[in-house]
C-alpha cells in the first residue's frame, strides 16, 4: 500500500473514528487502555454474545495513531470470535514488533506495517490491543 | 547566554523542556566526575586523605546551598533525592505527628503530584482534611483567594512557589508573612523556582522548602530540604540505618543531631557535588539576569504565537518561563512529535498536574519551559515550524 493511500486511512480513523463514544446501556464491558509513557488514555467499550464481540465504542484522548488503530481494529473485530480475534491481534503484534505475519487476516491494519520506523510510535499503535487481550480473557 | 558552555547545545536541537530537566554545563559534569575519578570514597572515614577530601567538598555544597537560599544554618540543609523526596519527608516524617484528625491543609488544583499525592495518602492515615484553593480565571492563585480559603482549621498552606503548568508566580512573600502571624505552616515546593528566581527563605518565612538539583544544571537523584531548625529537628528520618546513628544496643539506639541523622546510608556524594558546581554557576550569572533573560523570552515567544492563528496560548501572562499551547484540532502528543521531527524538543502532556484539567477545561498541553540559554533564534524556529504545521500530519504519519 502506497504511504499516501495509507495517511488517508489514517487521517479517516482519526478524525471520523468508528463508533467513538459511551453507549448508553450497561450491557457493555469497560476496559480502560493508556500508556505509561505518554498521555493516551482511551476506553473502550465491549459488548458480548454467544461468544463474539458484537458491538464496540471507544471513548477518551489519544493522538493520531492511536485513535486511528482502535477504530480500525474495533471495527474488523466486530462479530468475531475469541479464536478468530486472537489470531487478528497475534498476528497484528507480529507486524508492529517485525516478525512474520498474514497480511489477509489483518485487512486495514497494514497501514502500520511501518510503524517500526518510528519505534517511539509502536506503544502508540498497540494501544487498543492491551483492553482487546483483556476482553479476550472474559470471553 | 552561555551557550558553549553545555555539550548536549552541541547536538542540533532545540531544547525547550527545560521544566521537566535541564541541560548541564561541562563544569557540573567534570566535577560531579571528578569525584569518582580523583577522590572517590565514602564520606565521614577520616582515616585517609581522600575520604577528607569527599567531607570537605561535601559538607562545602551544604554551606553553599545555605548561602543560596540564605538559611540560618547549615543544620536546616538535607540532601536527598530530589523535591518528591524532600516532600515526603515533610509529610510523613513532620506532619503526621504534628497535625491532628480535622486539622486542613490547603493545596491547589495546580500542584505538582508530588505536592499532593502524599498529602492524600496522609488524609487517608489519619485523617487530615485537603481543601484546594479556588483559582482564577487565569488559573492563578491569589493572595484574596488563598486568605478567604483560610479557616481556624487551617495549618498548613503547601505550594509551588511557581507552578509546572502554567507556571504562575504566587504571592509568596505575602503568604509567608499571613502564615507566620497565623501560626500556619508554610510548605513551598521550590522545584519550578528556585533554580529561575533569587529565593530568600527569610524574605518567604517559609517553614520548608524542597527543589531539586537536576532542574537547576545539577545532576539528578539529588536534591534539597530546607527546615527551619525549630520544625525540622523535629522530623523523624524516614529511613534509618548507617550514618545517622550516634550509638545503639541490642534494643535501642540513639541518633547524630542535624542534619546527618536525616541523611542515612551512604549519600549520593557525586550528586552534592555536582550541585554545588550547579549553584556556583548560577551565581555567577545571576539569578536576576536569568529570572529577566526568561521573561523577555517568553513575552517575545508569546507575542511571536499570537501571530499564528491555530495557535491557542493558555498562560500569556504569567511571569515565568513557561508557555501552554495546543494547535487548533490537534492532539497534543501529535504537536510534540511534530516539533521533535523538526529537532524541537517540547513536553506534551497534563504536567504532573492531572486535576488541573477540572479547572483547565482541557486535559493535555504541549508545554514549552525556557532557560537561560534559549535564544530569540531558536524562537524564531519553532514559530517557522509551527507556521508550517498546516501539514502536520504528514509529517507525523
Amino acid at each position: 500500500m502506497d504511504k499516501e493511500l495509507k495517511r488517508e486511512i489514517i487521517l479517516d480513523n482519526y478524525n471520523n473514528p468508528f463508533n467513538r463514544g459511551i453507549p448508553s446501556d450497561d450491557s457493555y464491558i469497560m476496559i480502560n487502555t493508556n500508556n505509561e509513557s505518554c498521555i493516551d488514555n482511551l476506553d473502550i467499550y465491549f459488548k458480548i454474545n454467544e461468544g463474539k464481540i458484537v458491538d464496540v465504542y471507544f471513548d477518551g484522548e489519544a493522538c493520531a495513531i492511536s485513535t486511528s488503530a482502535t477504530s480500525i481494529i474495533n471495527r474488523i473485530i466486530l462479530n468475531k470470535t475469541k479464536d478468530e480475534i486472537k489470531e487478528i491481534i497475534d498476528n497484528y503484534k507480529n507486524m508492529i514488533n517485525e516478525l512474520s505475519y498474514d497480511k489477509e487476516v489483518l485487512k486495514d491494519l497494514i497501514v502500520y506495517d511501518d510503524i517500526y520506523l518510528q519505534p517511539n510510535r509502536k506503544t502508540c499503535a498497540l494501544l487498543p490491543v492491551k483492553a482487546i487481550e483483556k476482553i479476550l480473557e472474559k470471553m | 547566554m552561555n551557550r558553549e558552555d553545555f555539550p548536549m547545545l552541541k547536538n542540533n536541537i532545540i531544547y525547550f523542556d527545560n521544566g521537566a530537566t535541564t541541560f548541564k554545563p561541562q563544569s557540573v559534569i567534570d566535577k560531579t566526575v571528578s569525584y569518582y575519578s580523583s577522590y572517590s570514597s565514602n564520606a565521614h572515614r577520616g582515616d585517609y586523605d581522600i575520604s577528607l577530601i569527599v567531607d570537605k567538598e561535601y559538607e562545602g555544597v551544604r554551606e553553599k546551598v545555605r548561602r543560596f537560599i540564605n538559611a540560618d544554618s547549615t543544620s536546616e540543609i538535607v540532601f536527598t533525592k530530589g523535591t518528591t523526596e524532600s516532600l515526603n519527608m515533610i509529610v510523613f516524617g513532620f506532619m503526621k505527628y504534628n497535625l491532628q484528625k480535622g486539622d486542613e491543609v490547603l493545596l491547589s488544583k495546580s500542584e505538582h503530584a508530588s505536592n499532593i499525592l502524599p498529602w492524600l495518602e496522609l488524609e487517608s492515615e489519619i485523617g487530615i482534611v485537603i481543601k484546594y484553593i479556588p483559582l482564577n480565571e487565569k488559573l492563578e492563585l491569589t493572595f484574596d483567594n488563598l486568605k478567604s480559603a483560610v479557616s481556624k482549621k487551617t495549618k498548613v498552606i503547601s505550594l509551588a512557589h511557581i507552578t509546572n503548568t502554567i507556571g504562575d508566580v504566587r504571592p509568596v512573600v505575602e503568604i509567608g508573612k499571613f502564615c507566620k502571624e497565623n501560626n500556619i505552616y508554610f510548605v513551598l515546593d521550590g522545584a519550578q523556582s528556585v533554580p529561575h528566581l533569587k529565593t530568600d527563605v527569610k524574605e518567604l518565612n517559609c517553614d520548608f522548602l524542597a527543589f531539586s538539583a537536576h532542574k537547576m544544571l545539577g545532576p539528578t537523584g539529588i536534591g534539597v530540604l530546607y527546615g527551619r531548625y525549630e520544625l525540622l529537628d523535629k522530623l523523624k528520618p524516614l529511613v534509618l540505618g548507617g550514618g545517622m546513628n550516634s550509638s545503639f544496643t541490642d534494643n535501642s539506639y540513639e541518633l547524630k543531631t542535624l542534619p546527618t541523622r536525616l541523611e542515612a546510608g551512604t549519600q549520593n556524594i557525586a550528586g552534592v557535588v555536582g550541585l554545588g558546581e550547579a549553584i556556583s554557576y548560577l551565581e555567577k550569572i545571576g539569578m536576576d539576569k536569568i529570572h529577566n533573560h526568561e521573561v523577555d523570552l517568553k513575552k517575545y515567544l508569546t507575542e511571536k504565537l499570537s501571530n499564528i492563528s491555530n495557535v491557542k496560548v493558555y498562560n500569556k501572562n504569567t511571569i515565568s518561563g513557561t508557555v501552554l499551547f495546543n494547535l487548533d484540532n490537534v492532539f497534543a502528543q501529535d504537536t510534540a512529535i511534530y516539533l521533535n521531527k523538526h529537532n524541537i524538543c517540547v513536553r506534551a502532556g497534563n504536567h504532573c498536574a492531572k486535576i488541573l484539567k477540572d479547572e483547565l477545561g482541557i486535559k493535555n498541553t504541549c508545554r514549552i519551559s525556557l532557560y537561560f540559554y534559549n535564544t530569540k533564534e531558536e524562537i524564531d524556529e519553532l514559530v517557522k515550524v509551527l507556521e508550517n504545521s498546516y501539514n502536520i500530519f504528514k509529517e507525523v504519519i
